[in-house]
């Protein structure tokens, strides 16, 4: 029964956080209502058993004559997505804090409602419910980008939703079909789509009507143009959403839905996702570097980074899934700092163009250390949490093709390239006009960043126990999917 | 039987309000007499009981639908209070009006095309005068006398192809159409076919499928509001549900003939309406143009012809009817202010903050996203459709989906939108407030509980 609590807190938290007018109480409430799910996870994890499969089951009827029915349940995979969503939201929460929201009952329920949906996508066993979960998720982040984004927000927001449901739509025609595949009366129990037997044909069939839905989410090249705009004209916490955990839904997608349903579609296919990936890596990378705002450089870089991480998970072998695992973890961590060292910025400077900034490095050193921190995660050097992730995404993607992980690495290169241009225009150089009349940080903007930081360096240096969490559940998928461990 | 006598006699009462004059006792009279008959058809559940030699067979389909039918045009009546105030005509309105359901429920009770046929004229007739029914207005005396020209055309089809299938079989009655079918399948005669293609082409008229699609923008744009929201609603559903009571009952065994060219139908209507919608600047019209989008979608389950068909049809017409009541509330708001263009709508959440939720919901349910009642309508449409392998409608059904959400959400993209500054700003009145909250309890309801419809027939 303490399955359906992972539903509960959030939507309790929606409707709570409405009960509260002035802004400042109504965002320390928020941050107070958002720490139960995460001590509700952390309660979870002490309970939770790596080797024991699928825990925290809870299965009952939705509609049971069409076989669907509100199934949940955690496994190693499931309980690390879990564990991300509930440990970021509050963070994002925070980076509200010295800031003025507009509007702010809807936003933070807004926000809680994406928890919720989000915590659906990563614990359904249920295709339908996946499905209902996966457009749920659309519906607020759509609203948060609509009501409190940038300029053109209206075209933005449209393109964003319609392109997105393009690809779920797709799937949903893909669930549908395995679904009457089903013996008997049918079922969308995902323990049914495991047993089914398809033909070659239809497992080819399915790669594209899933790995389309996929691909648009995470998003991979050149399905890739919504996010760009998507993530620039996006609120600061809509961003950290979007890129932090909902892009993460495409991914462990593919990981749950695809991998064992139809491995030889997959086989046949991978190629193709992998140089699709690819060419993504190399193209946003290129793209980045020539992005004048920070906030833009960041979204490209994370086309990237996910780029990575859908190339190692789709060359089929542990080590890549593994490192795909911790590397969305790590890319949630450091998409969330990023973005908020962004929001930093745009708040100080609303302009946005980085070569008016620098020499902030002179006027505020924490925000130097922290910006530095952050960006070294992402540019994945050893003893920061992207070094592991991505390490082993290459190890991964070597094993497949070493000439795909050699283009796949340049992603490191490009990476160091262009993180550390930005860093250099805006923190470092001469003392500029506009570095003068930097404000310092803030409390909370400091404590942010001091968290941020410090879960890079600790997932650097000590990953282990996400791995050990990981690890049974990715084997037991990866036997499902008939490959040799 | 019980539920058709009180809405008729409802219907004589409403016309005799008149000449006793009780005119102010008929607006509560006609209320209670439909909750009465909704409480006759509850009471009818599982008798299945046929009438009069075998005319009528009051089965769960037609209960059900009678069901989503009273219920539609109960909620009509709340939301058309204002019209019906008109001090010439309140009886007159209220009498056809009636009538018209009385004809809707014959539609969906029928087993005999004789009964079908007067169902339809009933249903029709009174339609013809409600869509003329503002004398004074240019626009809707057109619209009357569109809708009532091809509209006759349209059941002289109908006439004609029920005639040629009397011709083969020599009876009215479904089931010994179905029979004659079936004994002689090996040599049916051209007649027979013909008789199919013409009851079809009559029958898609009146549901406003594409090709037959080109009265009804000018038909629902012109016609006053009320009577456009009952159009689109009631006059569908009960046109759908005969539709599908005769296929499926008389000519199933010819499925693999006439259901291909349904669906290209239905293909024709979701492409159509949905690509024409995007254009409309006048709200009214955009629906206009969604209604025939959405009779494509309606078709996909009468193509499909599969133990789907029904449920899906019956919760397809349930989410389309009440989120069209709900989306004409707002209609008939900007109608009052004069100006039914989609950017009459910028500001609405500015003052309306709840019912801008409302709408909210509304559009996702027609635009089909979930977890609200349209997405399960779509849902079971479309696993009907693919269970009979009609792969490539669905794909058309998925892409004119995408067009329909662009529309949809453009809706709600305004009403969030600032106002402009000298703009009239809408209200809702408070007994229309009641009518969003019903649709939206019933929306989320149908979204949640999905399983409450698909099974009950």
């Amino acid at each position: 029964m303490h399955t359906l609590l992972m539903f509960i807190f959030p939507l309790l938290g929606m409707l709570a956080v409405r009960l509260v007018s002035d802004r400042k109480q109504a965002a320390k409430a928020a941050l107070m209502l958002s720490l139960i799910p995460l001590a509700d996870t952390i309660w979870k994890l002490t309970m939770f058993d790596p080797f024991g499969g699928t825990q925290f089951l809870y299965d009952q009827y939705w509609v049971e004559r069409m076989g669907i029915s509100f199934k949940i349940g955690v496994d190693g995979l499931s309980m690390l997505m879990v564990l991300l969503t509930n440990a970021l939201v509050p963070l994002i929460i925070y980076s509200t804090f010295d800031r003025e929201i507009k509007d702010h009952k809807n936003y933070f329920s807004l926000i809680f409602f994406m928890q919720f949906a989000l915590i659906g996508v990563f614990t359904s066993l249920d295709g339908f419910l996946f499905y209902v979960f996966w457009e749920l998720a659309l519906i607020p982040i759509w609203f948060i980008c609509l009501l409190w984004g940038g300029n053109d927000r209206a075209r933005i927001t449209l393109k964003f939703f319609i392109y997105t449901l393009s690809g779920s739509l797709l799937m949903l025609v893909g669930l549908i079909y395995l679904y009457l595949q089903t013996p008997g009366t049918h079922s969308f129990d995902i323990d049914a789509f495991y047993a089914l037997v398809l033909s070659q044909e239809q497992q080819s069939w399915m790669f594209w009507a899933f790995f389309i839905a996929f691909a648009i989410k995470i998003p991979v090249f050149p399905l890739h143009t919504w996010q760009p705009d998507t993530y620039t004209n996006a609120p600061t916490q809509g961003t950290m959403l979007l890129s932090g955990i909902m892009l993460k839904m495409g991914l462990y997608g593919i990981i749950r839905w695809m991998l064992p349903i139809f491995p030889e579609g997959i086989a046949e296919w991978s190629w193709l996702a992998i140089s699709m990936a690819v060419v993504g890596i190399l193209y946003s990378s290129a793209m980045a570097i020539a992005q004048k705002d920070f906030k833009r450089l960041v979204a490209y870089s994370s086309i990237a980074h996910v780029g990575l991480i859908a190339a190692g998970i789709f060359s089929l072998n542990l080590v890549g899934l593994q490192g795909g695992v911790i590397q969305m973890i790590s890319h949630g961590v450091n998409a969330v700092g990023l973005f908020f060292i962004a929001d930093i910025l745009l708040n100080r400077y609303p302009n946005r163009d980085m070569k008016e900034l620098g020499g902030i490095a002179h006027v505020s050193s924490p925000f130097a250390i922290g910006f530095m921190i952050i960006l070294l995660g992402s540019v994945a050097l050893p003893l920061t949490n992207g070094f592991i992730g991505e390490f082993m995404l290459l190890t991964g993607l070597f094993v497949y093709s070493p000439w795909m992980a050699a283009f796949a690495g340049m992603t490191v290169i490009f990476g160091a390239v262009y993180m550390l241009r930005a860093y250099q225009v805006i923190m470092l150089g001469e003392k500029s006009d506009a570095a003068s009349s930097f404000n310092p940080l803030t409390f909370n903007e400091k404590t942010l960043l001091v968290i941020i930081s410090a879960l890079v360096i600790l997932f650097g240096i000590y990953p282990k126990p996400l791995l050990d969490i990981a690890e049974p559940s990715l084997q037991a998928i990866l036997l499902k999917a008939g490959v040799n461990i | 039987m019980n539920t058709l006598l009180a809405i008729t006699g409802i219907g004589v009462l409403a016309m005799l309000s008149e000449i006793f004059r009780f005119r102010k006792a008929i607006f509560p009279a006609a209320i209670a007499g439909l909750l009465l008959a909704l409480g006759f058809a509850v009471a009818d559940w599982d008798t299945n009981i046929r009438y009069y030699s075998d005319m009528m067979y009051f089965d769960n389909y037609a209960i059900a639908f009678s069901g989503i039918m009273i219920i539609t045009t109960l909620l009509w009546f709340i939301l058309s209070a204002g019209y019906l105030k008109d001090p010439e005509h309140e009886s007159d309105f209220t009498a056809l009006i009636i009538f018209s359901l009385a004809g809707a429920v014959v539609m969906v009770s029928f087993a005999d095309l004789t009964m079908f046929f007067i169902g339809l004229e009933i249903l029709s007739i009174a339609m013809y005068v409600m869509a003329a029914s503002n004398k004074t207005e240019l626009r809707s005396n057109e619209a009357g006398f569109k809708y009532f020209m091809l509209g006759a055309f349209a059941t002289g089809f109908l006439l004609f192809g029920i005639a040629l299938i009397y011709g083969c079989t020599g009876s009215f009655n479904l089931q010994e159409i179905a029979a004659y079918a079936s004994a002689n399948s090996t040599s049916i005669p051209a007649m027979f076919y013909a008789g199919i293609i013409l009851i079809l082409v009559g029958l898609s008229f009146k549901v406003s499928a594409a090709p037959f699609h080109f009265w009804a923008p000018d038909v629902y744009e012109g016609a006053p509001t009320p009577v456009t929201a009952y159009m689109s609603t009631v006059v569908k559903t009960a046109a759908f549900a005969a539709f599908l009571r005769l296929f499926s009952v008389s000519f199933s065994g010819l499925v693999d003939w006439w259901a291909p060219i349904i669906a290209v139908f239905s293909a024709m209507s979701m492409l159509a309406g949905n690509i024409l919608a995007v254009y409309q600047k006048s709200l009214k019209r955009m629906l206009a143009y969604s209604s025939i989008a959405h009779a494509g979608y309606m078709l996909m389950a009468i193509v499909a012809m599969n133990e789907f068909s029904k449920g899906a049809l019956l919760v397809y017409a349930a989410a389309y009817s009440i989120g069209s009541i709900g989306i004409f509330t707002i209609v008939l708001a900007l109608t009052k202010n004069g100006n039914e263009h989609l950017s009459a709508l910028k500001g609405f959440a500015s003052v309306n903050k709840f019912q801008a939720f409302i709408v909210t919901i509304i559009m996702l349910s027609l635009a089909g996203i979930p977890p609200v009642a349209g997405f399960f309508a779509k849902y079971y449409v479309f696993t009907g459709a693919l269970k009979s392998d009609y792969t490539w409608l669905v794909m058309i059904a998925v892409i004119s989906s995408l067009i329909g959400v662009y529309y949809y959400f453009k809706v709600i993209i305004t009403i969030f939108q600032p106002a402009d500054r000298e703009a009239v700003l809408v209200e809702i009145p408070t007994h229309h407030n009641f009518i969003l909250w019903v649709v939206m309890i019933i929306t989320l309801a149908l979204g949640i509980v999905p399983g409450l419809l698909i099974y009950l027939i």
